[in-house]
């Protein structure tokens, strides 16, 4: 048996923020990882805001930016002119395109470099509890069964979320409207513009979008995440993006290099996520932006806020339900108001039918909007489509 | 006579499987488990949401009583 203060499950971004800032405060910090390399194989679409930075001591690094774009485009079904978001006009959304792979590589060495020690090829298999406290893990270490006995278990393992369900937590389990199924060819030979990463709204996505985020010259990752809620059969998801591809020579003439698969949770911030003695972090809190489907930022931040009541639990000897709950209340002060106002969002956008979104956009991208609100859509669409007010109110 | 024979099994083809573990995330019982090299669905868990089969991006899971409701 093995005693740490602080065990932490995954090597994401989110896992190596708690150990990171974990072993920053003093405490004697594991971080466990169930594949042999931290990062890969990548499940992301590898787009990343630049703005939280600063809240989780990251400094960019030319290692794992492969793009750094000028703004966001958003096309409505018929693909004429998109809405620009730059930063100008959308504050900082925009960012970086990156290689997840070295990214959480890097994040996991910025842990190692506080100290945390770190096991990869070492899945969790079974959680360890004293009455109602989760007091550690059954870990599966390069072949053989070690006891990590640890006075604070933060979960950080991903879309999966299996420790905290295997630990008894209910409430992240996912609503059929809340999970969207992902697909992205990294592809080489493509006509993207590296200046921008592109969305693409409509039916050609039912529920999500298709995404063509730039990797550098001629190479981009092209992707589509869809509502699961509107797939009816299986290899819809696929098929979805094939047929997107087939009609776009820009892309049809790509090569993949690189086929990455995977879930997203586009859920409102959970009432709990908190166990005595556990803290799920990131995806696996459902923590993932609801609109955009951004979570490593939200995963990094929440990851630190753990760390730190992490800290001021184990000097109060205090595990209870009611310590864990001022994590909650960390993450719910910074997360909860946004992503309850994106889920509505997210909800109603995939309501809107071709025509209504086509319009929308029109209006939105029409260049005498100088700055991205609601006033000023409203007050656009009120003066070009006032039959749509309405329906469009309601949204936003 | 004729036998009516339900079957619950679920398949998932290994040659389509990406191992991704979306399957594991939207399956609301815990029912599927995966590591590296392994998917297992267990049976006595599954309540036939579909959720996985609709939701694998590769479409690597099917079940015969799936199509039966189609």
């Amino acid at each position: 048996m093995l005693n740490y203060d602080v065990l932490v499950i995954g090597a994401g971004p989110g896992g190596s923020s708690a150990a990171r800032f974990s072993a920053r405060h003093g405490l004697k910090t594991l971080m466990v990882e169930k594949r042999p390399d931290i990062g890969s194989p990548v499940r992301c679409g590898e787009g990343l805001s630049k703005q939280w930075m600063s809240e989780g001591d990251i400094r960019p690094d030319s290692h794992w930016i492969a793009d750094e774009v000028k703004g966001a485009r958003i096309y409505g079904p018929s693909e004429r002119k998109p809405i620009v978001l730059t930063a100008e006009n959308a504050g900082n959304e925009v960012g970086y395109v990156i290689e997840r792979d070295k990214f959480d590589k890097d994040m996991a060495a910025l842990a190692a470099s506080e100290g945390a020690d770190i096991w990869v090829k070492s899945p969790a298999l079974s959680v360890i509890k004293e009455g109602e406290r989760v007091v550690g893990a059954k870990i599966r270490h390069l072949g053989s069964m070690e006891e990590v006995r640890a006075k604070i278990v933060i979960a950080a393992d991903g879309f999966e979320a299996e420790f905290g369900r295997w630990a008894g937590l209910k409430s992240i389990i996912l609503a059929k409207n809340d999970i969207i199924s992902a697909v992205q060819y990294r592809m080489k030979n493509v006509d993207s513009d590296t200046d921008f990463t592109d969305f693409y709204l409509g039916s050609v996505a039912p529920k999500g979008y298709i995404w063509v985020f730039p990797k550098g010259d001629h190479e981009a990752n092209v992707g589509i995440g869809v509502t699961i809620t509107d797939m009816k059969d299986r290899f819809d998801v696929r098929n979805y993006l094939d047929r997107w591809i087939k009609k776009h020579p820009g892309f049809s003439k790509g090569k993949t290099i690189q086929l990455v698969t995977g879930g997203v949770s586009v859920s409102r911030v959970k009432d709990t996520f908190t166990l005595p003695g556990l803290m799920l972090v990131g995806d696996a809190a459902r923590l993932i932006d609801p609109i955009t489907g951004g979570g490593i930022a939200n995963a990094y931040i929440s990851g630190r806020y753990a760390a730190n009541i992490a800290k001021e639990a184990i000097e109060e000897e205090d595990y209870s339900l009611d310590m864990m709950r001022k994590y909650e209340k960390l993450v719910k002060d910074k997360f909860q108001r946004k992503h309850l106002r994106n889920w509505f969002a997210k909800e109603k956008l995939g309501q809107l039918s071709d025509d209504t979104l086509d319009k929308l956009v029109e209006i939105v991208s029409d260049a005498s909007i100088k700055e991205i609100s609601v006033q000023a859509i409203l007050e656009a669409v009120q003066e070009k489509y006032p039959e749509m007010v309405s329906e469009l109110e309601e949204l936003l | 006579m004729v036998e009516v024979k339900v079957q619950s099994e679920m398949d998932v083809d290994r040659s389509l499987c990406n191992y991704c573990g979306a399957c594991v995330g939207m399956c609301p019982t815990d029912a599927i488990f995966m590591d590296e090299t392994v998917v297992e669905i267990h049976e006595d868990k599954c309540i036939k949401c579909a959720f996985c089969i609709v939701g694998c991006p590769t479409g690597a899971i099917s079940a015969e009583w799936f199509h039966a409701k189609l």
